[in-house]
């Protein structure tokens, strides 16, 4: 007997950013672009309430669904900022980042079977922990022609009306693509019209330059059947603390969190005493460091319009999603990396719709931000 | 939108942003960027621009001594605060003057060659100000931080070099 991947592993290949990475790891000097994380740390009364929190001994492990204290505060937060109304004993998990939530809603609120309509480009983890659920993906590739909107013609065409959940997110990675409060409205209105279920990925809800972020669960008839994820590793630049939260009706958490509590029993305990300070007294320092990306978006985005790169003007997250010039954007991001030293990743490896760009993270300082896209420009003539 | 008070945050940040740079960043344009500039510099809300140094990382045999004085004076019908710094701030050893509230009425820092330099010119020049009645002097040992820039935090950027 040796040791052979299940089936359903073995049918989800490796992530596409895997390779990139690879080649950038190996070479010296490079600036990255390639970057899917914040380049501040966390904030400093957070870090410092971790560190009090150990001190003081707090290290067992906490309820389930997360410390109280906590999911008062999410409860709180949520209501002020992106107007949704949850209970923190019912309504609210706390989960090892949004990502560990995602897995949750696809194990505990779909059988194996079913079918999710995925939109597209997106996170690399949606397609395989839906089939690592048993779950049909139906691909829904949004359009460089919407500016990577999700529109009722895309989800009509790809047939995600025949699907039993929808998964998308907005701001999205890897575009930076957002949705106003209108067009979101067409999307709630297909989901009713077609009897969808909706996970909604708002982990870069706060990373929104150019409009209010409207969350789907807020339009009528929404949210008795959408499951919010959001957390703290983007707004907040808390990544290495594995944190994030799902908010959605009393039977959808508890069942979520029937899985939650004989696999992960309960979020990271420092990162909780982390986040109840980050939600107390931090909110300014994410206020600055959203002004920040947005001046660099600004930047980035008026760089590549002066060197006559295609690119639509996305507004969320810190990414921006030009076409690339060449046919193949694999091998111009190789040669760029190469040639120039600049890592970017190609569009393919967020899934369908992504092909023909170049996701370029702005979560970069300055000085490198400014010295990479001189790199970019030379290679470009 | 972009708002005016931006640019003048960028400027903090680094005073070698170009006007170019500071279009780029925001939603002016370049030359709106060098007109409201030139307006901040004429009203006086921007009054120079220099360099973050950490002189300990000079490398160089001149010794640079910095020192906060702490002063107290005394006031009369005739002299008011403003006239008393009118006469510090003249010097060029002063590089800034600030009055406060507490226990002492200004804090001065001062700079100089030597410590000796420095303990000269407070009791030289400073100390005999007959409005001061005394002064208490705190030479810098290490500098941390200076407007608002950490010289050692310790964030190497340790992320993966490329991630989903």
């Amino acid at each position: 007997m040796t040791f052979e991947a299940a089936d359903r592993v073995d049918s989800v290949p490796p992530s596409g950013i895997r390779r990139f990475f690879e080649l950038a790891e190996e070479m010296d000097d490079i600036i990255s672009l390639g970057v899917g994380e914040p380049d501040f740390s966390a904030p400093w009364a957070a870090r410092e309430a971790a560190i009090a929190s150990l001190e003081r001994g707090q290290t067992s492990y906490t309820a389930n669904r997360g410390k109280r204290e906590l999911r008062e505060r999410i409860a709180d937060y949520e209501a002020s900022t992106h107007s949704l109304q949850y209970d923190p004993d019912e309504e609210i998990l706390v989960t090892a980042g949004a990502s560990e939530g995602l897995d949750l809603a696809f194990r505990a609120l779909l059988n194996p079977g079913d079918s999710i309509a995925i939109a597209q480009p997106c996170y690399v983890s949606y397609v395989p922990g839906a089939t690592f659920a048993g779950i049909d993906v139906i691909d829904v590739p949004t359009r460089a022609e919407d500016e990577f909107k999700l529109t009722r013609e895309v989800l009509e065409s790809s047939g995600a009306a025949e699907a039993d959940a929808l998964v998308y997110c907005y701001p999205n990675n890897p575009t930076g693509a957002t949705m106003t409060a209108e067009e979101m409205a067409s999307v709630a209105a297909f989901c009713r019209d077609n009897d969808l279920l909706v996970f909604a990925d708002e982990i870069y809800a706060d990373l929104t330059y150019e409009h209010d972020h409207t969350s789907i669960a807020t339009l009528p008839g929404m949210r008795e059947r959408t499951v919010v994820f959001n957390g703290f590793s983007k707004a907040f630049a808390m990544t290495g603390f594995r944190l994030g939260y799902a908010m959605a009706p009393p039977e959808a958490i508890e069942a979520m969190n029937r899985i939650h509590q004989y696999s992960m029993l309960s979020a990271p305990t420092t990162a909780q005493h982390a986040a109840i300070e980050a939600l107390d007294t931090c909110r300014d320092e994410v206020t600055e460091m959203a002004a920040q990306y947005d001046r660099r978006r600004k930047y980035v985005l008026t760089r590549f319009e002066e060197m006559g790169l295609d690119c639509f003007p996305a507004a969320g997250a810190f990414y921006a999603f030009p076409e690339c010039p060449w046919d193949d954007a694999g091998e111009f991001a190789e040669s760029l990396l190469q040639e120039e030293q600049v890592a970017v990743v190609p569009g393919t490896a967020f899934g369908e719709g992504g092909s023909g760009h170049l996701r370029v993270s702005y979560a970069t300082g300055l000085d490198d931000l400014k010295a990479a896209m001189a790199r970019i420009e030379s290679f470009l003539k | 939108m972009s708002s005016r008070r931006e640019i003048l945050d960028l400027l903090r940040e680094n005073a070698r942003y170009t006007t170019e740079d500071i279009a780029r960043l925001t939603d002016y344009s370049e030359n709106e960027v060098a007109e409201i500039i030139d307006e901040f510099e004429e009203a006086g809300v921007i009054r120079g621009y220099g360099a973050v140094i950490d002189w300990n990382a000079v490398e160089t045999d001149e010794e640079r001594v910095r020192a906060t004085v702490e002063l107290n004076v005394t006031l009369d019908r005739e002299t008011s605060y403003d006239d008393i710094s009118h006469r510090i701030a003249k010097f060029p050893e002063v590089t800034s003057l600030r009055l406060v509230s507490g226990d002492y009425d200004f804090d001065l820092e001062v700079e100089g060659d030597s410590m000796r330099e420095v303990s000269h010119f407070i009791s030289d020049k400073i100390a005999p100000i007959p409005e001061i009645t005394q002064t208490v002097t705190h030479y810098i040992m290490e500098s941390y931080k200076e407007q608002g820039m950490e010289f050692d935090d310790h964030d190497d950027d340790d992320r993966l070099s490329v991630s989903p």
